[in-house]
């Protein structure tokens, strides 16, 4: 598949901060792609310049087998278009907002009430079209600059942390959009986020970039579902231990984690080790079950937090665990804090860091 | 008198409207440019804008006087007296008040605007078209305050226009005139005139604003 964008040896500097440090990246034609990492990491500034809104200090921008100049900068910039973490309105109402960049590519009256009006269909805000945008909530906004910059129709959509700070239903609405998006109209997405699941599950590839670094660059399940140490220096990841590794007769390991507990891993580790288990691996049940995974322990709900469609359970087992149920489930077992349980999750499902 | 009365107000609001113009051609820009670039020394420069808001009228009148009369060093020009003069010198007055009300107006407003812009596909002068779009209100403002400081100033347009009936008088002058004569009653006549042309543009731009979609 061709490459869309293509960054080349991108260093920026920002006085005497280095925002980007030698960062060389591609994306596809078509493709959803992550750009994960922490809060000033330069995620903010690795899309600005793919949006040719900013320039590198040195290095280069290709953007569909064109290197991006001074003279054609502006022309690049049509074909391409990004949504701010932070919502930026014009002063105006909302149909106002989505035809600028349409009345700036010279479109004509009918067809910017056209388009605005499909958009607004697209991120469910048909009828807004009049009202100031500034008065809307702050989820609306979103979904309107959003709208705004799906009207244009270009070839890449740059979206800088679009889902923060947004209740579930605009979470939802603005995810569900950009697979439409990109499904249908086959347009290239690039996002950053520090939402790992949202990341893992939208998108197709990924880049890890900390401190102005790319420091992976791969599959979303290569990145998200087997965390290196470079995502677990900024993600939130949960069930992680630390404990010394030895390697057993049989080809796995035993970590000794503490408190009496060891687990068991498919791998070969000897010395000290971190693993991680994913809370959505772990089975749980109100009795010991009979079944080939090597870890099984017994423990106490102490904390239970209502999500979604799941329901997440604090559980102490010596350490604490994170365990991720179906609400149904949930309802099934009759499970409350105190409940005793039993957690059950097999060797493969412990990944090292 | 009527008639001439009428001749003092229509030349004072084009003597100031034309100021007002005239120094909007350089302080917008200049305002703008200041208020959206990071540059080292604009606090400074900011300074300054704010320290000449107070000039007194007088002091710039005779500063002005001295350079336009037939001995200073732009004499040739032939601007003394003459209504062109006072332009000139409003024009001056009121530029700090205009550049440092749109340095305001342009901070006030989210500069992420500019890149909005950009990304929708502007150019750089469309972008700064945006943000100066954005600052309507601080824009209007200024040149609202600036039109009432030149309108209702007597300092420049005494020194550097002389006051002379049916060719520089204009409605301050005319009401100073007037209490020399001891013509109180007209005096205040001329002073209701000129209180109901600022309440009267205020006014036009309050019910423009709020119409402003």
């Amino acid at each position: 598949m061709r490459n869309l964008i293509k960054l080349k040896d991108v260093t920026k500097n920002y006085g005497d901060i280095k925002a980007l440090n030698h960062v060389s990246l591609r994306v596809r034609k078509g493709e959803v792609f992550t750009i994960a990492g922490p809060n000033g990491s330069g995620k903010t500034t690795m899309l600005k310049i793919m949006a040719s809104i900013d320039t590198p200090t040195k290095g280069e921008v290709h953007f569909d087998g064109l290197r991006v100049s001074d003279s054609n900068r502006s022309q690049i910039r049509t074909k391409c278009t990004m949504v701010f973490q932070k919502t930026v309105l014009f002063n105006t109402t909302v149909y106002k907002n989505i035809a600028y960049g349409l009345k700036l590519r010279k479109f004509s009256k009918n067809e910017i009430d056209e388009r605005v009006e499909n958009v607004l269909d697209l991120v469910k805000l048909h009828g807004y079209e009049k009202r100031l945008a500034k008065n809307l909530s702050g989820g609306e906004q979103q979904r309107v600059s959003l709208a705004r910059a799906l009207a244009l129709d270009t070839e890449l959509l740059l979206l800088d942390e679009p889902t923060a700070n947004l209740d579930p239903k605009n979470v939802s609405i603005i995810e569900e959009t950009m697979s439409r998006v990109n499904r249908e109209f086959n347009t290239t997405i690039i996002m950053a986020t520090h939402n790992l699941f949202q990341a893992e599950t939208i998108t197709k590839r990924a880049a890890l970039i900390l401190g102005g670094k790319i420091v992976q660059v791969g599959t979303a399940q290569e990145i998200f579902r087997v965390p290196s140490k470079h995502l677990a220096s900024f993600a939130r990841l949960e069930n992680v231990f630390s404990g010394t590794s030895k390697i057993l007769k049989e080809g796995t390991s035993l970590i000794d984690v503490g408190n009496g507990l060891e687990i068991e891993t498919s791998l070969k580790k000897s010395g000290n080790a971190t693993v991680f288990v994913r809370p959505e691996d772990i089975i749980l049940s109100k009795k010991p079950i009979s079944s080939s995974a090597r870890n099984v322990f017994k423990g106490k709900i102490v904390e239970i937090s209502d999500l979604e469609s799941v329901v997440k359970l604090k559980i102490d087992a010596g350490k604490q665990f994170i365990v991720q149920i179906t609400k149904r489930s949930f309802n099934e077992m009759q499970l409350n804090v105190r409940s005793e349980v039993f957690l059950t999750f097999k060797a493969s499902s412990v990944h090292t860091i | 008198m009527n008639s001439e009365i009428i001749e003092i107000t229509l030349r004072s609001i084009y003597v100031s409207g034309t100021a007002t113009l005239l120094s909007a051609v350089w302080s917008l820009p200049l305002g703008l440019t200041i208020g959206i670039k990071n540059f080292y020394g604009k606090r400074l420069v900011k300074g300054v804008f704010n320290a000449f808001l107070g000039m007194p009228t007088v002091v710039l009148g005779l500063v002005l006087f001295l350079l336009i009369r037939h001995a200073g060093p732009f004499g040739f020009l032939n601007l003394l007296f003459d209504p062109l003069a006072i332009i000139i010198g409003q024009a001056i007055l009121i530029t700090p008040i205009m550049i440092s009300f749109t340095i305001s107006a342009v901070e006030s407003i989210d500069l992420d605007i500019r890149d909005l812009a950009k990304t929708l596909g502007a150019t750089e002068i469309q972008a700064s078209l945006a943000v100066l779009k954005e600052a309507t209100g601080g824009a209007l403002l200024a040149f609202i305050a600036s039109f009432n400081r030149a309108i209702a100033e007597m300092g420049v347009a005494y020194m550097v226009g002389g006051s002379i009936p049916g060719s520089t008088m204009v409605l301050t002058t005319a009401i100073a005139d007037q209490r020399d004569r001891a013509n109180i009653e007209l005096g205040l006549t001329l002073a209701a005139i000129l209180l109901s042309i600022v309440f009267a543009i205020n006014l036009t731009v309050n019910l423009i604003q709020k119409r402003r979609p």
